[in-house]
């Protein structure tokens, strides 16, 4: 936020400090067997927690792999939801057209440089992408984003609370004015998941192409996988169509599991500069699958 | 912007209680060490908490002082570079660094063993890989980095490998 202040992409006339409000900084077990996280819990301290490491895996690893040590003693994971994207005209010093910076300038990007933008669900209005690696782990997780606003809460699904260009062009979330997010809850324990993430550097990088994988296996046949793609879109990527034919695939049988994974490529489309990445996001999805199969059940 | 409220913000800053008044809320933790307290060792890198220069310990974690509201730090424990040696005796990673030449500018240095000495504590020294990985907040443009992990590998107490 403080980026923001200093960029002039916020404005704001009052900061309220949030992060002594009580309570919200716990992580505990769901009666139902699920996780609920508080929102004002540092990243450090969900990814090295007992049962996030033992039973969710997959979020462990997006966070550690997120920033730096020193970043996510800072940030949590309520507040790493709500940033912003990293496109370099959003973030850009001199204002250039950008319709998220200015509704109705345009997009500087579409025809720019663009090589680390979005292949899917992008508009003419805006090609670029949400780089949070937790909310890739959440979107394969099914995870449910809980928020408190003076009218009552609502449960996000995580996979539904960043918004595609497509209604509001200027909007990240869905996040209503006065609407705080408390806390984030996982479904039942996903020990057979894993993170992957493709970044120029080994470290202290946003990813090119990220991908969370979520299995529930039979032996070695997928019974039930879940599956989202970071840095590709203005949300985490749900592939639905490979989800669905994965069911009942041999997980060594690759031939198989990429063609799954080709099903949710069909609408893919790449911008001049980065077509490169349709590659990468199909060979990411598939090591992530595999890489969430050899994790100890 | 319309900032007219000026606080009274009260912290302890390596081991001495101050009592801060007429803070402007816009001020961060990095420039109310550096102007206010002229604790200039906090360095002031990137000012956007990329390059780790700044780094501090905020109730015993290491944090980027450029990203804290120094209002948001109200009755909370800071240590600097400046209160980390235990009066003459340099603290084990201080003498590290000097001992393994662990620097050449030195821009980045506090900043490093700010988080050297964290991550000691933190227990991420099992392996060089390891040390690497949980000091890649802390960017060196001399690029002494083979030399700061043998430092933090020593100051850990670990066998060079």
């Amino acid at each position: 936020m403080l980026n923001w202040l200093r960029l002039g992409i916020a404005e704001p006339t009052r900061i309220i400090d949030i992060s002594r409000l009580d309570g919200l900084d716990q992580i505990e077990a769901l009666a139902g067997g699920g996780l609920k996280i508080g929102a004002l819990t540092h990243l450090n301290d969900v990814a090295q927690h007992a049962l996030v490491m033992r039973d969710y895996p997959v979020l462990s690893q997006a966070i550690l792999n997120a920033a730096s040590p020193q970043l996510r003693n800072l940030a949590t994971i309520g507040g790493n939801l709500l940033q912003k994207t990293r496109c370099a005209y959003f973030r850009a010093e001199e204002e250039l057209p950008c319709n998220k910076r200015e509704p109705g300038s345009g997009c500087s990007a579409l025809h720019g440089i663009n090589d680390n933008h979005a292949i899917f669900g992008w508009t003419e209005d805006c090609v670029a992408t949400q780089p949070s690696d937790p909310a890739v782990a959440l979107a394969a997780l099914d995870a449910v984003i809980v928020t408190a606003h003076s009218s009552g809460g609502r449960r996000i699904p995580a996979a539904e609370f960043h918004l595609l260009p497509d209604t509001r062009p200027e909007a990240h979330n869905v996040l209503q004015h006065g609407e705080l997010v408390t806390a984030i809850e996982l479904p039942a324990p996903a020990p057979r998941s894993a993170y992957l993430k493709v970044r120029e550097r080994e470290s202290y990088e946003y990813a090119i192409v990220a991908a969370a994988a979520v299995l529930e296996m039979n032996g070695r046949t997928i019974r039930r996988a879940g599956l989202a793609l970071g840095s590709v879109a203005l949300r985490p990527w749900r592939l639905i169509a490979a989800e669905e034919q994965l069911a009942g695939a041999d997980i060594g049988d690759r031939d198989a599991l990429s063609a799954a994974i080709e099903q949710s490529f069909v609408e893919a489309r790449p911008l001049s500069q980065n077509a490169y990445k349709i590659e990468l996001a199909k060979n990411a999805a598939l090591r992530a699958i595999e890489k969430a199969a050899r994790m100890p059940s | 912007m319309n900032f007219h409220d000026r606080h009274l913000l009260r912290l302890r800053v390596n081991g001495e209680d101050h009592s801060l008044s007429d803070l402007d809320p816009r001020v961060t933790l990095l420039d109310l060490l550096r102007e206010r307290l002229q604790l200039t060792g906090t360095k002031k890198g990137c000012n956007f908490g990329e390059c780790g220069a700044c780094t501090v310990h905020l109730d015993g974690q290491r944090v980027n002082a450029c990203m804290i509201l120094a209002v948001s730090a109200e009755g909370r424990e800071v240590t600097t570079i400046e209160g980390l040696a235990n009066g003459n005796a340099l603290h084990p990673v201080q003498q590290a660094f000097i001992d393994h030449d662990g620097f050449q500018c030195g821009f980045c240095t506090p900043g490093q063993v700010m988080s050297a000495a964290a991550l000691i504590e933190e227990g991420h020294t099992s392996s060089d890989a390891e040390i690497r990985e949980w000091m890649s907040g802390n960017l060196c443009r001399c690029s002494a980095y083979p030399q700061i992990v043998e430092a933090v590998r020593a100051a850990a107490g670990r066998a060079s490998q």
